[in-house]
């Protein structure tokens, strides 16, 4: 990491560095004929470099500039570049590196476009690409929105096969001959003659050369690491306690901080006392920050003991302080208006006049994310200098925010982005981060690593929102002629973006994500959603929008189906106009052996949901057992596009879906008096081991375009398991969490 | 205030309520045990106490009087034991947050059980939140250990050795 600190963002723009022995590679070519702001400082030509690739003769390193949260994007980005690298991942070592706007990410603004993941028309595609200006322009180091493979899909490919062609003219240069009659393999250069060279000996002579502006890549049949499971590189670290997250940052003298801050979000501060904290053991210094108070002691526990000892004024809430209140809020905005509509096929209203209708409400709470890893992050300020360690999802904002409470410059601050135990979304805020650098800045010269109590991260979120949804519809001999859902929430991009600085312009696309853009065929079919005001803090939650969405727009098909007797599987196959989306349903009809008879008190769900691409479907078999219910059985299948590490995959589908089954079960964050009613474990608990059901996973590939899969698994589980229940014992639960209803064992 | 973290004999001056978890965290920068809730919800900071899995968030230092375990004891990078090679074997950690304690607890469960059924699996692994949702290779991790330390243990009775303790 040292080495690389001494890159400054300058040399990242330049293709090719000499540092000190070794040499860093990189290559991104920028298709689009827009400007590109990270060439200002190149001479005429289109070719922007960023560094991936780093040689030098103590080995290999590749830059995965994606945050690692557990969904094994160090070990895909890594496989990427070693593929063309003729590397293996065992001969590399993978590393966050620094933030830099020249990471930044160019597919994740994709799902924030009035178009379908799977429209390939030619105004799809051309907002596709215009998401990429904004996308570049904000700069923003992004892990999100399942786009870390589609994004770097080409270019980290690219990055590899650029350095490769450089060592390969290295070789070429000192032995006299024409790198046409040099191979490679295994990080090696080989000559005709069986003499070799290690890539790491040619290191220095390769920065010298200018890379190739068009590196050949290999063809996916030649693929040696690409298309097969990988062992991830971080799998021995985290099987013997020696990976390093962000909470186990150890520094030189470091001492430890936790805050307290206004439990009504977002809300001030009147006054605290804490003379009683001030003596207690350990404590060091007490330090007024944004919205409430840092405790920092020379242990994590003397500072969360000190904490409680303090009393504290807090200004009240200044928005709607329950519940309830803050559902009515969701309840009125239907009356305000549509806010979006992009889906209106046929006559709706024309339809549903006169007809026999089919209605129901839905209802999805507020969630929590609680990552396993409380919110932490360190900060040391020295020498006109600050560093901070934080496992986040947005390093470049980070250093925004750094300049901003410090006064420092740009390269004057260093983001270094650690393991993190889960994200989820939550780790795209900057509040800890923030935290943790206005403490750092009240104490120049000692680092001081800030730690969350579980209480204050449960407390202090930024929640799924609670979200309602109304259909109607009238059902034909098989399948539903009309279709009218209406779906409000408040607004997870103006709440969220807002925070950013980044204006949401128009509809906000997140309210009626994964409803407007299934690919079913019903004749008469409008989606609308409705944004309510969004007074309490929300923000992205594994798949966002689509998280209650699915369960919106499953179960109601489920009730379609219900209402005429008709096999939800067929029904749906009767609908669907996407092939790889057929195909999945077919096969996870096959895997399910779906229509084979179930023992008594046993129900099988379906349920399917296009999101961020992936056309995943699921199926989830329950029994009734002493009156609670048990998951019994999950299947799922989904299209991946490319499946750049099937075993990976697979278990990013598997955990999604047990994401999406905890909170289906038991997930729900309240309000009352302006704060969170749920502060642990304990009363926002998620699903354990003895609940956990078997799983099998089919991932096809027969999508048009590869494709991210952090949150596509997630969506498909509440209302494949809603509907299980309704198989088993004839109850159709219409608001979530299930528990509400049902107990489960 | 004395302790033995494994094998090795610590002196400590911290208040005697401090829970274990913050004395091996922050006083001897033994960082594989978790802090998840601080209050034994979640198993991430779970270690062995004379063999037993105890939640060292929530269990003062001035009761931990033994030997205490943790991940780092149980085994390291280059010579992991039974059950972390079937962990990687079967690439359980996502995240990997919580599989320090995930590890513990199912060390402890082969320990006393070297063929747990199903039913024991559940009992043992409960206590320990994963919201990865790993779960289902979690299972298929423990009954690989199981299996191998059971045919390790087979191949050294053949051989007339006396079987290792402990896994």
């Amino acid at each position: 990491m040292g080495k690389l600190a001494t890159i400054t963002r300058r040399t990242f723009l330049l293709g090719a560095v000499a540092i000190t022995g070794g040499v860093v590679f990189g290559y991104w070519k920028y298709k689009q004929p827009y400007g590109n702001p990270l060439q200002k400082d190149l001479d005429d030509g289109e070719a922007a470099l960023t560094p991936y690739v780093l040689i030098d003769q103590d080995g290999i390193t590749i830059i995965a500039p994606r945050a690692e949260m557990g969904q094994g994007i160090h070990t895909t980005l890594a496989a990427l570049v070693a593929e063309e690298l003729d590397v293996s991942l065992e001969q590399v070592k993978v590393i966050h590196g620094p933030a830099s706007n020249a990471y930044f990410n160019a597919a994740g603004f994709e799902e924030a476009i009035p178009f379908a993941a799977i429209d390939e028309s030619s105004m799809a595609e051309r907002a596709r690409n215009f998401t990429r200006i904004p996308a570049k322009f904000l700069g923003m180091q992004l892990t999100g929105g399942s786009s870390s493979t589609p994004d770097a899909f080409e270019k980290m490919r690219m990055a590899g096969a650029a350095a490769r062609e450089s060592l390969l003219q290295a070789a070429a240069q000192k032995l006299g001959v024409q790198a046409t009659s040099l191979s490679t393999h295994a990080g090696k250069v080989l000559t005709a003659s069986g003499d070799s060279f290690d890539y790491t000996e040619l290191a220095e002579a390769a920065a010298l050369i200018e890379p190739s502006a068009e590196p050949t890549l290999k063809s996916q049949a030649n693929w040696k690491v690409l298309g097969k499971s990988q062992a991830r590189v971080d799998v021995i670290p985290k099987s013997t306690g020696t990976a390093e997250f962000g909470v186990d940052v150890t520094l030189p003298g470091m001492l430890f901080a936790t805050v307290r801050v206004n439990p009504n979000l977002l809300n001030p501060m009147n006054a605290y006392d804490a003379s009683k904290a001030e003596s207690m053991r350990g404590v060091e210094k007490i330090i007024e920050i944004e919205n409430g108070v840092a405790v920092v002691a020379t242990n994590s526990w003397y500072a969360f003991q000190a904490a409680k000892a303090i009393e504290f004024d807090w200004q009240p809430a200044n928005y709607p302080k329950t519940t309830s209140e803050l559902r009515q809020i969701v309840v009125d905005s239907f009356a305000a208006g549509a806010d979006s509509k992009h889906r209106d096929d046929g006559d709706v209203d024309a339809a549903l006049n006169g007809a026999e209708i089919i209605s129901g409400e839905y209802e999805v709470p507020y969630l929590a994310h609680a990552t396993m890893e409380p919110m932490n992050a360190t900060a040391w300020m020295r020498d006109g200098m600050i560093e901070i360690w934080a496992g986040n999802q947005l390093p470049t904002q980070i250093v925004k925010e750094a300049e901003r409470i410090t006064g420092l410059p740009e390269d004057a601050i260093t983001v270094h982005t650690p393991y993190m135990g889960g994200g989820f979304g939550r780790r795209a805020e900057l509040d800890f981060a923030k935290q943790a650098i206005e403490i750092a800045n009240a104490m120049p010269g000692t680092p001081v690593k800030m730690t969350w109590t579980r209480e204050e991260d449960t407390c202090h979120d930024y929640y799924r929102p609670l979200a309602l949804a109304k259909f109607k519809a009238v059902m034909g001999d098989t399948e539903p002629t009309a279709i009218d859902l209406e779906l409000a929430a408040p607004s997870v991009a103006s709440s969220q973006f807002g925070r950013l600085g980044v204006p949401a312009a128009g509809p906000d696309i997140f309210i009626v994500q994964a409803a407007w853009d299934q690919p079913y065929g019903v004749e008469n079919y409008r989606v609308r959603g409705y944004k309510a005001d969004t007074v309490f803090p929300v923000s992205s939650w594994r798949s966002v929008g689509a998280s209650q969405n699915a369960f919106f727009h499953e179960s109601m098909m489920d009730e379609l189906a219900a209402a005429k007797s008709l096999d939800p599987l067929q029904m749906r196959l009767n609908l669907i106009t996407h092939e790889p989306s057929r195909k999945v349903i077919e096969a996870v009809g096959e895997l399910s052996n779906w229509g084979a008879e179930l023992p008594a008190g046993h129900g099988r769900g379906i349920a399917f949901c296009l999101s961020f691409g992936v056309p995943t479907a699921q199926v989830i078999e329950v029994a009734e057992q002493d009156g609670k219910i048990k998951i019994l059985n999950a299947y799922i299948a989904a299209d991946v596009g490319t499946a750049l590490d099937p075993r990976n995959v697979e278990a990013q589908l598997s955990g999604g879906m047990h994401y999406g089954l905890a909170a289906a079960m038991m997930g729900e964050i309240t309000i009352t008096d302006g704060k969170v009613d749920q502060t642990n474990f304990h009363n926002y608990n998620s699903i354990r081991m003895n609940q956990s059901p078997n799983v099998e996973v089919a991932i096809l590939e027969n999508g048009d375009r590869i494709r991210g899969v952090g949150e596509p698994g997630t969506p498909p589980a509440a209302p494949a398991l809603a509907n299980a229940i309704y198989a088993a014992t004839g109850k159709r639960i219409r608001r979530l969490p299930l528990n509400k209803e049902v107990s489960f064992v | 205030m004395k302790l033995t973290v494994n094998g090795t004999n610590h002196e400590v001056d911290v208040d005697p309520n401090m829970p274990l978890l913050w004395v091996l965290r922050d006083e001897l920068n033994i960082k594989g045990p978790k802090f998840g809730c601080g209050i034994a919800m979640c198993g991430a900071c779970t270690v062995h106490l004379n063999g037993n899995p105890i939640r060292a968030c929530s269990f003062p230092v001035s009761a931990a009087t033994g030997e205490i375990t943790t991940i780092e004891g149980v085994g390291t990078p280059n010579a992991m034991s039974a059950v972390q090679e079937a962990w990687v074997e079967h690439q359980v950690a996502q995240c990997g947050y919580c599989q320090s304690g995930q590890i513990m607890s199912a060390t402890a469960l082969l320990n006393n059980n070297p063929a747990p059924s199903d039913q024991d699996i559940d009992t043992a692994m409960s206590g320990n939140l994963c919201r990865c949702g790993t779960y289902p290779r979690i299972r298929a991790a423990i009954k690989t250990a199981a299996a191998n330390i059971q045919a390790s243990k087979a191949t050294e009775i053949e051989l007339g050795a006396d079987a290792p303790e402990g896994v």
